[in-house]
């Protein structure tokens, strides 16, 4: 099992000045895995994944990823973000640059693939999350659910083994929530290791092998879906389960 | 038959506007009948001054002007309007300083070659843009080869360079080394190493805490002092290093404004993907934030262009220096007006023009992607 653990978290705290963010996380993602972390806002939800590849550093406990620890070593830094994709909720698409600059940056400056090459990967990625007549399109240009799953494609081009979902939907209009969530739910069926932030439960009921509550900066129960959403434990999560099922 | 229509009706839209914006009250009649006169007074009096009773190069006579003494209104007072003979007979002062005639061709080559090697930064969607670009990059060492000589050309040196000149000079490669070094100074300002921060913070706070004036004097008087013996900067140099430092305290300061208006999630959505700090400065950042800045980095030129003429006082005669020198020339003694008028002119022409610049990069900017 531990050969194919790929995320580890022991302990991990982190504050914001004074205030306790994350408290004592332990966390194990093995490769392959699927996990939806849900809980209410200031939960530390958001800050637990952003600290995976260092867009927050933590201050004590270890992460551990693909066996590299997070430290404040950049070589580490660059090493897991080669391999951790992520999505936000604000898409966070470069608005100067076309869909496929958008796509073809980091393989090209990060990879140092050619040119063409890059932008052949960006199309097959655009193919794949099915915009590929928006290539030549500004982000500006395009619906909140297309910006979103040109994002995905983003992160896809460089071929991350972990890919990380920060409330993807959360921003969008009801009717583009689908198309984004039909991606992610093909990408979680090829075998893709995700962490995804978010309250769409049927997507969680879907896809989840796991199932996180966070309340409070921490993880307050961590079950199976079947066992999550028919037999939660801890009242904490009942409450929270009632109010977003049946709003 | 619809073309008198048409005519009626645009002849009533003209009317319309007329009515709404001049004459919707009575109040407003009699503000816009004022304002007419004021400006027919001043306009008709500027106009017959400066040009359908001035002198150019003859007098009423017919006689060529060599002197005050010849101008059509020291011959008969009152009567005649400017004497631009003076800018006629001082012209190549004002062109060229005391550069010697024989080599101004030189001058006017690199006046001729200026537009084309600052063509390619500001306008994108040229034909052949890539190697305007390279010319810009060549032309500073074209620039200073042509003006103060080298080999197989004589040696001009910067004392004998003044009026346009200096000011063209000190203007553009003030603006143009200041450019790179404000990018990393407010690239700095927001740095997180704290020594580099706090480096740039008092570098730039001191300058604009500064006049330019008193910049002028330091690096003039008090930098020999700070120098070992024999190293003795010449003047153009000095007062240029004055300008570049403080036009680039200025230009960092809008460029900061333009970096703090990018959303912090562009710098993540960069990191995430991998790329460094440089990276994500180079390619996402700056890109977004120097559209955002051009306003106030235009602002900041404009201002500096103007102010170059602040360098007559350590004895640097730019075109407002070289216009005092002909003031100072008792053959054209009196002739205030005629210089002073000459020389807004001129700073007129390229301020009016870098500010027309902006407006069309605001336009083209919103009307852009995004």
């Amino acid at each position: 099992m531990s050969t194919d653990q790929v995320i580890h978290l022991e302990k991990v705290n982190k504050w914001y000045d004074d205030f306790h963010v994350l408290k004592d996380i332990d966390l194990i993602v093995n490769k392959g895995q699927k996990i939806v972390i849900c809980g209410p806002s200031g939960s530390g939800k958001s800050t637990m994944i952003r600290c995976i590849n260092r867009l927050e550093a933590h201050q004590k406990g270890t992460i551990v990823v693909h066996g590299t620890e997070l430290t404040n070593d950049l070589k580490n830094i660059d090493l897991i973000r080669k391999n951790v994709g992520m999505v936000f909720q604000q898409f966070n698409l470069f608005p100067h640059l076309s869909v496929l600059d958008n796509i073809s940056l980091a393989p090209i400056w990060v990879k140092k693939m050619p040119k063409n090459e890059a932008e052949d990967i960006a199309m097959s990625y655009l193919e794949k999350v099915k915009i590929p007549e928006q290539a030549q399109k500004f982000p500006g240009q395009l619906s909140g659910g297309q910006q979103q799953r040109v994002a995905i494609a983003r992160s896809l081009a460089m071929n991350p083994d972990i890919m990380l979902f920060d409330e993807p939907t959360s921003a969008l209009d009801p009717e583009m929530i689908k198309e984004v969530l039909d991606v992610m739910i093909q990408l979680a069926e090829e075998g893709m290791t995700m962490l995804v932030v978010t309250h769409e439960m049927g997507f969680a009921k879907t896809v989840a092998d796991q199932m996180i509550f966070m309340d409070e900066g921490r993880i307050v129960e961590q079950a199976s879906p079947d066992e999550f959403f028919n037999n939660p434990k801890s009242d904490r999560t009942k409450l929270f389960l009632s109010q977003i099922l049946n709003h | 038959m619809s073309s008198t229509t048409i005519q009626i009706i645009s002849r009533s839209k003209y009317y319309n506007w007329l009515v709404k914006n001049l004459f919707s009250s009575w109040v407003n009649t009699i503000l816009t009948v004022i304002a007419l006169i004021f400006v027919y007074q001043v306009g008709s009096f500027f106009l017959s001054w400066a040009i359908f009773d001035a002198d150019f190069r003859y007098n009423f006579q017919g006689e060529l002007i060599i002197d005050r003494g010849f101008c059509s209104k020291n011959i008969m007072p009152g009567e005649y309007g400017a004497c631009w003979a003076i800018i006629f007979a001082r012209w190549n002062q004002f062109m060229y300083g005391l550069y010697p005639i024989e080599e101004a061709w030189r001058v006017n080559l690199i006046y001729a070659l200026l537009p084309l090697a600052i063509i390619g930064i500001l306008f994108d969607k040229i034909p052949f843009r890539r190697y305007f670009i390279y010319f810009t990059f060549i032309f500073p060492f074209l620039a200073y080869f042509m003006l103060y000589g080298g080999p197989g050309l004589s040696v001009v040196g910067t004392n004998k360079w003044g009026g346009l000149l200096v000011t063209l000079f000190l203007g553009v490669t003030g603006i143009g080394l200041a450019f790179p070094l404000s990018i990393l100074l407010a690239l700095g300002r927001r740095s997180k190493m704290p020594i580099i921060k706090s480096l740039c913070v008092v570098f730039i706070e001191f300058i604009r805490g500064v006049p330019l004036i008193t910049l002028l004097f330091t690096a003039n008087v008090m930098l020999p002092l700070f120098l070992p013996d024999g190293v003795n900067p010449d003047n153009l140099l000095r007062a240029l290093v004055a300008v570049t430092l403080f036009q680039s305290a200025y230009m960092a300061e809008a460029i900061r404004g333009g970096l703090q208006a990018i959303p912090r999630g562009q710098v993540e959505a960069a990191q995430s993907l991998g790329l460094s700090y440089w990276q994500t400065t180079r390619k996402i950042v700056l890109p977004q934030a120097l559209k955002i800045a051009i306003p106030p980095i235009v602002n900041t030129c404009i201002g500096l262009f103007k102010d170059t003429s602040l360098v007559l006082i350590i004895g640097l005669f730019d075109l407002l220096g070289i216009g005092r020198a002909a003031l100072a020339d008792m053959t054209w003694t009196k002739l205030y007006y005629e210089v002073y008028v000459f020389i807004s002119l001129v700073f007129f022409i390229f301020c009016f023009g870098m500010s027309r610049y902006s407006l069309y990069l605001e336009k083209k900017l919103k009307t852009d992607n995004s």
